[in-house]
């Protein structure tokens, strides 16, 4: 057996060190970072540079962190606004990955990363598989997706350089995945939490018994989930169920991951600068405090990120961490500020739906998203009412509304959803802000 | 020589059927004859009525989707090859069906074929030419209310 980087107590991987500098050095680097990078947005970003004016603040006007807060926020609109490139503060020729998430309307959200960018995304993809307590020798199944989304290939470069051995089997093909964790002798999977729920159903109507195999280890995220889910997993599939935290328009996953502990999520501060604000009023609100999470980014070159508000609710946790790190950590993100919903680990938007079914009708008729579990796969149901417009006395003609409905929202969304037509005011009115999202689904 | 149909949206689901006929029957409106398309996710249920207007304006206020639709009647005997001879002549005319339903009535000895074609016109000069007997509203209001 060979040694391994942590097999005497106390020892951690190389790239970790940061997770441990003392506090005082710790800001003092992320200051000279935040102001490098507003320098770099204020040169090369034209919304930024626009952004700043406004605020009446200069590049060089950030003299501490508590100036962060007379910063503008970035909002998910304000990505929009620039599809696809024009939030580059690099040139394309410098840019050497391009990542796309599902945007507010049809359009997605473009990200971006120099090569320098995705050695700080491989980095702390390492620290997070090694504060779960993964290393060379590991053989880690990767089933989140390939593609445009962040999860498949930022988990893979990581656990590259972590020394791990990856499968990049992606996602989907639930008996392939059990075939290889068995055959291959898997010792960690990366996935959304209720897929490996969904693996673990189907593996013991095959006789597969997972708690039997050699896993150890699960790093979930993609999407909401619960405590209780975790003690299922973990019972479930006899291994130790870790929550990761991130999302595309700041780096994709890494940038916080639970450790030993269990006890929170480390944010990789020397990377993300985090804040908790008071979503209604801006402000910013103190630690222990819930409020909505806003990040900034401290190294990214390609597409810097300036006060970004995420809309996920949660709190940073106002003690230290009992596993030694110095970097903060935030609580299990649990619900948003805005209507925005996972499923099945991609972001939808209501407003995605609307322009789905506006696109097939030309006016937007009363519909209602229903999200259900069934055995541990989310399904997504958007119930639109027939209307005299659209409505055939032949059920051909029905059927082909429906299907055409049905292949606009998978354009649109990047996932099947099952389209039901329902009789006119049947879907529940309501005063004020209509409730399009009818979430049924029980995080246990 | 075209009749008026009315088709209502019906959700698959219990009880679904009743509301539309309730309303009818409340405002007195008789049912000459129905017909039943579904699927496993909804139902289309086509009604021919005397007053197809106050039908519709009943349905309508009852919150239906409503759609009116021009189908033909076509009288034939109530024996076998009835709708035998009728089906060949559209299929030697080339006229093209998008649905039917037949109905019988009372003591006659006769049966009503219903149809919906995509050329209501051009399908009832064709009928008539070949002989069949294709019923004015008025004739099958007789004939089913008699």
């Amino acid at each position: 057996m060979t040694e391994q980087w942590n097999d005497s107590p106390g020892g951690f991987h190389p790239a970790s060190t940061p997770d441990y500098l003392p506090a005082a050095q710790l800001r003092d680097l992320q200051l000279r970072r935040l102001q490098g990078v507003l320098r770099l947005a204020h040169d090369n970003v034209e919304p930024y540079r626009a952004k700043l004016a406004e605020a009446g603040i200069g590049p060089d006007d950030v003299k501490s962190l508590d100036d962060v807060a007379r910063l503008p926020f970035t909002v998910k609109e304000d990505l929009r606004d620039a599809y696809p490139f024009g939030l580059f503060a690099r040139p394309i020729g410098e840019v050497v990955r391009l990542h796309a998430s599902s945007g507010t309307t049809g359009k997605p959200t473009v990200v971006a990363y120099t090569q320098e960018d995705l050695k700080v995304w491989s980095e702390v993809m390492v620290r997070s598989f090694a504060a779960c307590g993964c290393h060379r020798g590991d053989v880690i199944q990767n089933a989140y997706g390939y593609g445009l989304f962040t999860g498949g290939l930022g988990a893979h470069y990581g656990a590259e350089a972590l020394g791990a051995t990856v499968i990049p089997i992606s996602g989907g093909n639930t008996e392939r995945q059990i075939m290889v964790m068995k055959d291959f002798g898997v010792t960690v999977i990366c996935c959304t939490p209720s897929y490996l729920l969904h693996i673990i159903e189907r593996a013991s109507e095959m006789g597969v018994d997972i708690r039997e195999l050699p896993l150890k280890a699960g790093v979930f995220g993609a999407e909401p989930w619960s405590e209780p889910m975790r003690v299922r997993i973990e019972a479930a599939g006899n291994i130790k169920a870790y929550d990761i935290y991130g999302l595309s328009e700041i780096i994709g996953p890494g940038v916080g991951i639970e450790c030993e502990y269990q006890a929170g999520l480390h944010i990789f501060e020397d990377h993300f600068l985090v804040e908790i604000i008071d979503p209604e009023t801006g402000d910013p609100l103190p630690d222990g405090q819930e409020g909505e999470l806003v990040l900034t980014t401290l190294s990214k070159r390609a597409m810097p990120m300036i006060r970004y508000r995420t809309r996920d609710i949660t709190q940073v946790v106002p003690s230290p961490c009992p596993c030694g790190r110095t970097i903060r950590r935030i609580k299990r993100i649990t619900r948003r500020s805005d209507d925005m919903f996972i499923i099945r680990g991609v972001n939808v938007f209501p407003s995605q739906v609307e322009t789905a079914l506006l696109a097939v009708e030309g006016t937007l008729p009363h519909y209602q998203i229903v999200l259900t579990r069934e055995h541990d796969l989310d399904q997504m149901e958007v119930q639109v009412e027939v209307t005299p417009e659209v409505f055939s006395d032949e059920v051909r003609g029905l059927e082909q509304f429906r299907a055409q409905l049905s292949h606009a929202l998978e354009n649109t969304l990047g996932l099947r959803c099952k389209v039901s037509l329902v009789e006119p005011n049947t879907i529940e009115r309501s005063m004020g802000k209509a409730k399009r999202v009818m979430d049924k689904r029980k995080l246990e | 020589m075209k009749l008026h149909q009315l088709s209502v949206f019906l959700e698959n689901k219990p009880g679904r059927l009743s509301e539309p006929c309730v309303a009818l029957a409340d405002a007195g409106i008789n049912i000459l004859t129905l017909s039943l398309a579904d699927t496993q996710q909804f139902g289309i249920l086509r009604l021919i009525v005397r007053d197809w207007q106050k039908a519709r304006d009943v349905l309508e206020k009852a919150g239906c989707v409503v759609k009116v639709t021009e189908v033909v009647a076509i009288e034939v005997a109530d024996q076998p090859g009835g709708l035998a001879t009728v089906l060949k002549a559209l299929e030697s005319e080339s006229v093209n069906i998008e649905y039917m339903y037949a109905f019988t009535f009372r003591s006659e000895d006769k049966a009503v074929l219903v149809f919906r074609f995509d050329d209501p016109d051009a399908a009832v000069a064709k009928l008539q030419d070949r002989k069949l007997n294709v019923l004015s509203p008025v004739e099958l209001y007789e004939l089913v209310e008699q």
